[in-house]
């Protein structure tokens, strides 16, 4: 598969600020890619740079091959989505979705064809004389879409596009989007803080911190085998164990969570009493587990947070301050659970991750 | 008694407002009308006055040559003021933005007439430009700048710039920098960009800018006077010649009155043409 979009060791400072530090990574064609991190990571530099908006002080962009050093933004074969969609108030939907086609001289029979083309594939056949502002807020969303695909950019940037939008009308717009990419089959780099948003709509996430990429994969490879603490926290939920690293006397590895031994992962490996952070999804945790399991804890319900699928438990061990989350299944099974209940949970070590402790506590 | 006490407080603030309009403006207005209308020998109703204007030529001759240099004007000061208030609203970074609004401003404190005095200083036979010009070698003798048609252009251009530029940083101001930067990434020019977001977006800057600039311009006496020397004749001066060399007060009143109805009916003209309306301008 071609690449599309290939970005070589970016940099860009700001005075003595480095927003981003030799960033690199390729996109394949028809691929939807995002760009996940918290804000003032550098992930909306790192677009403009792409966009052509900033000039990098270091690295390359390629688009299909090409450098794109000292071509200007309005010749660049990418389209950007703003955040705050940036429709033309001053025209109709029509003249604001065949505005990049003008611009390339293109008119007459060809353009409103392309145009009314584009405008029956977002769903907005009948909109053209609209002005923006009779529109709702997700076929704005559309239209901004719509004028960039008209011009068959080889990559869309999108610069966090849903965040204006209600929590309802936003799940429907992220189906909606990833719907839309699957259909016209065009490049995606979506950049968002989100992290449902980019995995729900992403063939790869890029994890962005501080400059950089922590990194790259898969959702499903970010969500079960993080490779940094960072990356454990900021995609899904995940409880945060301050544990410290122990052999046991058979000489498997164990972590000392208080006065609790965990059984860590098979094959792991630390200096004996170095600090770990160790990272167990909620689902991860199973109440009532069975015999067996490796990990079973003996704790308090002290909330029970009802979220219909997304339903969980806030408990306590005894007299450690942190607070787990649990996932609690709606299935009926649990529906005894009462808050101030003393219930066991527990997890399969295999589930757990372990990355070396002290930093980023908060 | 509450609606007693409103319509005792709407009196007390309504009443001077009323007064005066009424004695400073309408009044002599409505004896200037009269005055208009009065045959200046006899005292009898006429419209002679009126029919002066269009039967001499030299009268509406001055009101055309006006009316199309204030529309130079008004146009000459759209060019120079929308670049100007495009760089300080969204060029140059907010703490200087306000420092060259107020340098904008100062010059304004001072009177015109001091205005139009300190370029003739500087534009005169024996003035700085002509000294520095001659130094320089670039001229071998003084020219005289003043006394021009262009020159007056450009100190009625200086002298009501600040009118425009006022407005358009107002309207400027609200120009989100998100849709310039869109229609760059949607392959427009800089050029595409000014036509197809800028303007239109200052559309209303630029005509409520633009009426203030035309009556002023049109209504103008001092710098055309001063800076147009004998033969660029401007209406305002046909007025003046009217009452003050002539002492006809009737003949002065009807020239009045319509370069009061000419040029209210060149900027209705104007408003339909390129189809705004006064009431989204004035807001």
């Amino acid at each position: 598969m071609a690449i599309a979009l290939s970005v070589q060791n970016l940099t860009k400072r700001f005075g003595s600020f480095t927003a981003v530090k030799g960033v690199s990574f390729d996109v394949d064609e028809g691929r939807f890619f995002s760009i996940l991190g918290p804000s003032g990571c550098g992930k909306t530099t790192l677009l403009r740079m792409i966009a052509g908006f900033y000039r990098p002080d270091g690295g390359t962009i390629l688009f299909n091959g090409r450098d794109m050093a000292d071509i200007p933004p309005n010749r660049r074969p990418v389209n950007l989505v703003f955040q705050n969609l940036a429709l033309f108030p001053m025209m109709n939907v029509y003249e604001n979705v065949a505005f990049g086609l003008r611009r390339r001289g293109e008119k007459g029979a060809a353009l409103d064809r392309k145009v009314r083309e584009m405008l029956a594939r977002v769903g907005l056949p009948q909109s053209g004389d609209k002005r923006i502002d009779q529109l709702s807020g997700g076929q704005r969303q559309r239209i901004a879409i719509a004028r960039c695909l008209v011009l068959e950019p080889t990559v869309l940037l999108l610069d966090e596009p849903l965040g204006a939008l209600d929590a309802k009308l936003r799940e429907h717009m992220k189906i909606e989007l990833k719907t839309l990419q699957a259909a016209v089959g065009t490049t995606f780099v979506y950049i968002t803080h989100d992290q449902s948003e980019a995995l729900v709509m992403s063939d790869a996430v890029a994890v962005m911190k501080d400059g950089r990429f922590e990194q790259v994969g898969t959702p499903q490879e970010l969500y079960h085998h993080p490779n940094s603490a960072f990356v454990a926290q900021f995609v899904g939920t995940s409880n945060r164990l301050p544990v410290t690293f122990c052999w046991d006397g058979s000489g498997r590895p164990r972590a000392r969570w208080g006065d609790i031994d965990l059984v860590l992962p098979e094959g792991f490996a630390a200096e004996e009493g170095s600090p770990w952070d160790l990272f167990v999804r909620p689902e991860a945790m199973i109440i009532d587990p069975d015999e067996g399991t490796d990990n079973v804890l003996s704790v308090t319900v002290r909330a029970l947070l009802f979220d219909g699928g997304n339903s969980r438990l806030l408990v306590t061990v005894r007299d450690r301050p942190e607070e787990l989350t649990v996932a609690l299944p709606q299935t009926g099974q649990y529906d005894h659970v009462r808050r101030g209940d003393r219930i066991r949970v527990g997890w399969a070590s295999a589930a757990s991750r372990a990355f070396p402790g002290g930093e980023d506590r908060g | 008694m509450a609606s007693g006490r409103l319509r005792g407080g709407f009196l007390f603030f309504f009443l001077p407002v009323a007064l005066w309009l009424a004695l400073l403006i309408v009044l002599p207005h409505l004896e200037l009308l009269r005055l208009s209308f009065t045959d200046s020998l006899a005292g009898r109703f006429t419209v002679a006055n009126y029919l002066a204007f269009f039967t001499e030529p030299i009268y509406w001759l001055t009101f055309v040559r006006t009316a199309l240099y204030s529309l130079l004007v008004t146009f000459l000061v759209m060019t120079v003021a929308l670049p100007v208030a495009f760089y300080v609203t969204k060029v140059v970074d907010v703490r200087l933005s306000g420092f060259l609004m107020v340098l904008l401003l100062v010059p304004f404190w001072v009177s015109e007439l001091v205005r139009v005095y300190g370029w003739m200083i500087l534009l005169r036979e024996s003035g700085i430009v002509n000294q520095v010009l001659t130094g320089l070698g670039l001229l071998k003798e003084p020219v005289e700048f003043l006394y021009r048609d262009a020159t007056m252009v450009m100190g009625l251009v200086y002298t009501s710039m600040l009118f425009m530029v006022v407005p358009l940083i107002g309207v400027m101001d609200d120009l989100d920098d998100a849709l310039i930067e869109a229609a760059y990434d949607l392959g427009a020019s800089k050029g595409a960009i000014w036509r197809t977001i800028v303007i239109p977006h200052c559309a209303t800057g630029l005509v409520s800018g633009g009426i203030i600039v035309f009556m002023l311009v049109l209504g103008s006496y001092l710098t055309p006077n001063l800076m147009g020397g004998k033969n660029s004749l401007w209406f305002t001066e046909q007025i003046y010649n009217q009452i003050i060399l002539y002492f006809n007060w009737n003949q002065g009143a009807a020239f009045g009155f319509l370069l009061l109805l000419l040029s209210s009916l060149i900027i209705w003209a104007v408003l339909k043409v390129t189809g705004q309306r006064l009431k989204e301008v004035v807001k």
